[in-house]
């Protein structure tokens, strides 16, 4: 039987196992809505094509599955690029798309034509404008192969007019043949037995660990490799639940906003194991004074990575479950060795442990005025274990990373790599859609709420019970910051002194607003909006120049961090 | 510095897909790596364009556009000709002022580098000159004191040496 273009599209997403799409109509992707009410394929009409792409991101980092969405072309189009950016950063699995005007119109500026396959090449893992029908379905089979293989990232597919309506038989692909795309799974064993040495040597060694633990689902074998060499654990913020927070070999996260004792532990290690991270200028600092007397094993399934940003003395290419696993069972060959090993970087530790006890992660508590650690701290205490917390970019982000205590990996997502303000409640929206039974709280900023809190209507559409918690301070907060502390206090452009009621703005989209402005309001607040069927608002009134400390000074080394201000 | 900044030639082959020129271009632009020159056609294979980029940088930035190129979905083979043997060619075509007076030198140099005329007029010459980049600038030099009107270069063209084609 022939099929048009759209419908073998919605095919071929239905033979990804694919249940959801985020999306937003609009003409060139009209025939696709249609023959979607025939499919049983579960659509979320969010109220913006960004937020439509943040969805399907929240989807895939709550689950690992493939997100999808769906816009039109021209604005609709344009509108996607930065949802897709940050999935691109941020290595995240999805499928992105587009309708086109039809190839006989296409560079003709047509009526809400653009280049989006040009626009987004730089920010898509790969593209594709389907120009033929009978190329649709491999196109299709080879975007979600490569959106989640590797080092996953984004794939957009820009789907011209007149190709949905053109015919075809329709047939899936078995295997996905592309000759140019090979992923390295299996680490090299010699590389791996230098590791095993350079381990054994070590005295002061150190887990550094990325995002993509998280991506590769390595989080077991992470926690059972460090505890195997005794050997503490930083993080970076993708790598932040990757590795549970409260154990005991967590540093916590490390680099610019890292806690004291995690850059300590970097700046004085002997052996860097990086697993899936790659160096960014946030972890860094300076990094001429980077890990300055660590010896590097790089351990990451993308070449580029390694070496990129820093001198690596063992690169090992390779699936990160395949690469710890082929270490530990090497170390393990020796039983006696790694009980020595133990006892050698047992000093170390001890070492660590008194770093820790000098400086803490801690906060002045008040009970004037409402600390925003403290917010984040009683969301920490008052939720389930197993709650996804997604966050906004700005201040409120970094202390949810400094206080909240992640349990268990896909239960905090946050724009690592952009730092897209906006990408929260979308996100969370996305996720809770993926796990209708779990707790989803969207810890947001007064500035970067505003960038999508169309998002509010589309919650209360689908009555998805997403608690929002801003903690807001009427302003710019990470910006004010970098004002008050290297700008001598000229605060150009960061006060948003129009004071939003924000309790009113969730209650006009028909959602719950609650308010606290006292510190004995936070924990009610909260267990009310717990307590409270669809989704609520909470606006806690924090303290307006807290600063997020410690802080290493942009161009400074790690461990040259200022520590309260 | 010169040898940290050392020219390199790679060959890299491609799908012959819609838009893989732009995203190899793309990733040079976009990553800040330098092109002096890119020249690229089909293969035997009609599938597979191939490629040949000369850049410069240090080693690391080379290590660097490897990877990057391999890293594209429509790259299927990147050889990086530093520290190996290989042939290369450039050509040229210039066209060249020719007087009566200059008319005789123009053609000895010709004959010299083993070009061909390939287009004559009362007040010119237009010559093809074929060889490694540095023969090109010889004759370049030589005929610009007598009047160069035109040029146009082809970016050179590398094989490795020996007996094996890239794929074994
Ligand atoms: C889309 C976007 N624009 C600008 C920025 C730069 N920026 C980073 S943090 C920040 C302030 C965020 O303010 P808010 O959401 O209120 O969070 P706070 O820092 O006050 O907690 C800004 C403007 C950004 N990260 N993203
Ligand atoms: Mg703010």
């Amino acid at each position: 039987m022939k099929r048009t273009g759209s419908q073998i599209l919605l095919e071929s997403l239905l033979q990804e196992e694919v249940d959801t799409v985020f999306g937003y109509p609009g003409g060139t992707v009209i025939n696709i809505y249609n023959d979607l009410l025939d499919y049983p394929i579960k659509h979320i009409l969010t109220r913006h094509e960004q937020a439509a792409v943040h969805s399907a991101d929240g989807y895939a980092r709550a689950t690992g599955k493939v997100g999808v969405a769906i816009a039109t072309s021209g604005p609709g189009a344009t509108n996607t690029v930065t949802g897709i950016a940050t999935a691109y950063m941020d290595s995240i699995p999805m499928v992105v798309i587009t309708g086109q005007v039809p190839t006989p119109l296409i560079g003709n500026d047509a009526f809400q034509e653009a280049d989006i396959v040009g626009i987004t090449r730089s920010i898509t893992k790969h593209n594709y404008l389907v120009k033929d029908v009978r190329d649709l379905s491999r196109i299709v089979k080879q975007a979600f192969y490569i959106a989640r293989t590797g080092r996953p990232g984004p794939v957009l597919i820009d789907l011209p007019k007149d190709v949905q309506l053109a015919t075809t038989e329709f047939a899936y692909p078995e295997s996905v043949e592309l000759r140019g795309y090979k992923p390295t799974i299996s680490g090299n064993v010699r590389q791996v037995e230098k590791a095993a040495k350079m381990i054994m040597a070590a005295r002061r060694p150190v887990l550094y660990v990325g995002g993509g633990a998280t991506a590769s689902d390595a989080g077991k074998d992470l926690i059972a490799f460090a505890e195997l060499l005794q050997t503490p654990v930083v993080t970076t913020l993708m790598g932040m639940a990757a590795f549970p927070t409260g154990h005991p070999l967590s540093l916590g996260m490390l680099g610019m906003h890292g806690t004291y004792y995690a850059n300590m532990a970097v700046t004085n290690s002997d052996l860097l194991i990086a697993i899936g991270a790659r160096f960014d200028d946030r972890v860094t600092g300076r990094v001429a004074a980077f890990a300055p007397k660590a010896k590097i094993v790089h351990i990451d399934i993308d070449p580029t990575s390694i070496k990129k940003n820093v001198r690596v003395d063992l690169p090992i290419v390779g699936e990160l479950r395949d690469v710890i696993g082929k270490i530990s069972s090497k170390l393990q060959e020796d039983k006696d060795q790694i009980a020595a090993l133990s006892e050698h970087t047992a000093p170390w530790r001890s070492q660590i442990d008194s770093w820790r006890a000098q400086y803490p992660m801690t906060y002045k508590s008040s009970d004037k005025v409402i600390k925003p650690q403290y917010v984040i701290e009683k969301i920490r205490e008052l939720t389930r274990e197993d709650a996804i917390i997604a966050t906004e970019v700005g201040q409120h982000q970094m202390w949810t990373a400094q206080f909240f205590n992640f349990c268990h990996p896909r239960t905090f997502l946050t724009s690592g790599g952009l730092g897209t303000m906006g990408f929260g409640l979308p996100a969370a929206l996305g996720a809770q859609v993926a796990c209708p039974d779990r707790q989803v709280i969207d810890i947001s900023g007064d500035g970067s709420f505003q960038m999508n809190s169309q998002e509010l209507a589309t919650l209360v559409q689908y009555k998805l019970p997403v608690k929002i918690a801003i903690l807001n301070n009427n302003f710019l907060g990470m910006v004010r910051q970098w004002q008050q502390l290297f700008f001598d206090r000229r605060y150009s452009q960061t006060p948003l002194d129009v004071p939003i009621d924000f309790v009113k703005l969730a209650e006009a989209y028909g959602a719950t607003g609650l308010l606290a402005d006292k510190p004995d309001q936070v924990e009610s607040v909260i267990r009310k909006a717990l307590d409270t069927p669809g989704p609520v608002l909470m606006e806690f009134r924090v303290d307006r120049e807290e600063n997020v400390m410690p802080m290493v000074p942009a161009g400074a080394a790690i461990d040259e961090m200022v520590l309260a201000s | 510095m010169a040898s940290h900044e050392a020219k390199h030639t790679i060959s890299v082959l491609v799908e012959n897909e819609f838009g893989v020129l732009t995203r190899v271009a793309g990733l040079f632009s976009g990553r800040g790596f330098n092109i002096e020159s890119l020249s690229v056609a089909p293969t035997l294979d009609d599938s597979i364009s191939r490629m040949t980029i000369v850049t410069s940088g240090d080693e690391r930035i080379l290590e660097q556009i490897t990877k990057q190129l391999n890293k594209l979905i429509d790259t299927i083979k990147v050889i990086d000709f530093t520290d190996s043997e290989y042939v290369e060619r450039e050509m040229a075509l210039i066209k060249v002022q020719a007087t009566e007076d200059t008319r005789a030198e123009v053609l000895r140099i010709v004959d010299i580098f083993r070009g061909n005329v390939v287009d004559v007029t009362a007040r010119s010459y237009t010559m093809e000159i074929t060889g490694a980049p540095s023969k090109i600038k010889a004759v370049i030099d030589l005929l610009k004191p007598i009047g160069i009107q035109e040029i146009v270069r082809s970016g050179p063209v590398v094989l490795g040496r020996g007996a094996k084609g890239w794929n074994g």
